[in-house]
């Protein structure tokens, strides 16, 4: 695997007006080639400030970052340039030009990379192709909705052969429809250009739909990285377990009764697993939440249930659920 | 003798407009980069300087609380020197020029300051250089708001002007009249 990304113990640190905020601490991290790759935290956790590092928007205070083995802090302004028409970039306001045409848009990064007028068009429309918009091509982006200013964006980014993607919260400010629709296209375009796609996001439903890694920040820290469904079936630190549980909204019946967390893969999910429990052990238990997922095209589910009052009823129902080869986690009461 | 007067405005009227029309002109000669360099070069910009953005500030914020007949005397050697004359058309037109530089020169950096910081995070992350990026994405997205301060500026540069320069006429050929029909 040929890694595009890599951050060894990097930090950041800003200073306004004598005041220092450490956004980043000693974040070391790594993201190879063609995969999707999530960042994900609650708002302020320093996410931007990441991502912004990856093409150098942001300087780092310590520690280094590379792109393809090349240290970015090295370089100076024109290599840094260089670099970054490597490095696509789309974002939560979508940062189009509104004084040009759609077309013209999609254009300018030819342009900077100074591609001869003929052949910067002719790219720019097959890019539109791309995202689904040629009809589009004469229009302002004023008069295009929010997922379409995106797929523009999209474009643009496509259009000067990128090797990465980034994704600052790419469909944070599109309803939940677009928000599909776009996350589709860049997983086609993930898997059909083999782009290594890197994305920003704070809803966890954007993970499960098409990373296949993810690295949660929490207050400037990486809690924790790895695997998607790794991840979201057996979330170890606690920001992670916010992010794919989220706060207790379970109120338990009795206060001695125990909640437990029921996490299973693909191949458990299709099993009647709660009566299958009646009928073994005559115990009961009382559902308070279940859903499932499909992550990465495999579903997952969860179900919060509420275990009986009485010690040893618990560790029976508990032993069952383990031999049936579920995933169990206790939930901390409200 | 009222034909004369209106002779006389009629003059008056054709080179005012000569006067503001040439001063507009180049005071934006001057003015639109002065401009560019104080938005470039304020805090936070592509080229945050701040020290020639003090001294460009400085020098701009003093010629603009110049009261304009104050600047218009202190700038007589200028003047000369350009013109070869302190009175007349041409000569006025250094003073109205200069006086004129500085208020082109903030409003061109307010219309440039209201460009989307995104967009200028868009191009950098683009690859392109600070210069590209006022040329290519700076100036062309602030056009309409250029176009639009132009126009109001320009508006109140000509009807001062105007107005100032009628009046100046109007008291100067009454006391011509009135001195005429006195010696008579
Ligand atoms: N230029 C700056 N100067 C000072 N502090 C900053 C600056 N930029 C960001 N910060 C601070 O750093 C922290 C991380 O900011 P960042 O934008 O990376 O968060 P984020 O995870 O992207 O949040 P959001 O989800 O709201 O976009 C925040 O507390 C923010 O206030
Ligand atoms: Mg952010």
């Amino acid at each position: 695997m040929t890694e595009v990304f890599r951050l060894d113990h990097v930090s950041k640190k800003y200073k306004n007006d004598g005041k220092e905020f450490l956004a980043l601490k000693d974040v070391s991290l790594s993201i190879e080639e063609g995969e999707v790759f999530g960042i994900i935290g609650m708002s302020g956790a320093g996410k931007s400030t990441l991502v912004r590092t990856l093409n150098r928007l942001e300087e780092v205070t310590d520690g280094t970052v590379s792109f393809y083995g090349q240290n970015l802090t090295g370089l100076n302004a024109k290599e840094i340039r260089k670099v970054r028409r490597q490095i696509a970039m789309i974002f939560q306001s979508f940062n189009l030009l509104g004084q040009r045409s759609v077309v013209s848009n999609v254009m300018q990064p030819l342009r900077i990379a100074k591609v001869p007028r003929a052949e910067r068009k002719e790219k720019a429309l097959e890019m539109l192709k791309v995202v689904g918009l040629e009809d589009k091509k004469h229009e302002f982006p004023a008069r295009l909705s929010g997922g379409q200013r995106q797929r523009v964006a999209i474009a643009r980014a496509l259009a000067s052969d990128p090797k990465v993607l980034l994704c600052d919260e790419a469909t944070s400010a599109l309803d939940p429809k677009m928000t599909g629709e776009i996350l589709d296209l860049l997983k086609d375009i993930n898997t059909t250009r083999k782009l290594t796609i890197v994305i920003i996001t704070h809803e966890m439903s954007v993970v499960e739909k098409i990373c296949d890694k993810v690295a949660i920040i929490d207050d400037g820290n990486l809690a924790e990285v790895g695997e998607v469904k790794e991840i979201f079936t057996n979330p170890k630190s606690e920001a992670a377990k916010k992010l794919v549980f989220p706060t207790n909204p379970f109120d338990p019946s009795s206060k001695d009764s125990r909640l437990i967390r029921l996490v299973f893969d693909g191949l458990a999910a299709s099993k009647p697993i709660i009566s299958e429990l009646v009928e073994k052990t005559g115990k009961k238990v009382n559902i308070l939440c279940a859903n499932t997922k499909s992550v990465g095209g495999i579903g997952y589910g969860q179900m919060v249930v509420e275990l009986p009052k009485d010690k040893e009823d618990q560790d029976l129902i508990i032993d069952f659920f383990k031999k049936g080869g579920l995933n169990i986690q206790e939930v901390e009461k409200a | 003798m009222s034909d004369y007067i209106i002779e006389a405005i009629k003059s008056g009227i054709f080179e005012t407009l000569q006067m503001t029309v040439s001063a507009s002109i180049l005071a934006y000669i001057a003015g639109l980069p002065l401009g560019i360099l104080l938005y470039a070069t304020s805090k936070g910009r592509i080229l945050s300087n701040r020290p020639v953005n003090f001294i460009l500030g400085l020098a701009v914020n003093i010629c603009r609380s110049l009261p304009f007949l104050i600047l218009l005397v202190l700038l007589i050697p200028f003047t000369r020197f350009v013109t070869g004359s302190s009175i007349g058309t041409t000569a006025s037109v250094v003073p109205l020029t200069v006086g004129a530089i500085p208020i082109v020169a903030r409003m061109v950096e307010s219309s440039l300051s209201e460009v989307s910081p995104g967009i200028i995070e868009a191009a950098t992350a683009m690859g392109a250089s600070p210069i590209y990026i006022i040329i290519h994405f700076i100036l062309p997205e602030a056009t309409p708001s250029l176009l639009f301060g132009a126009a109001y500026q320009k508006d109140v540069l000509w009807t001062t002007v105007t107005i100032l320069i009628i009046m100046v006429m109007f008291i100067q050929e009454s006391g011509n009249f009135i001195a005429k029909k006195a010696r008579k």
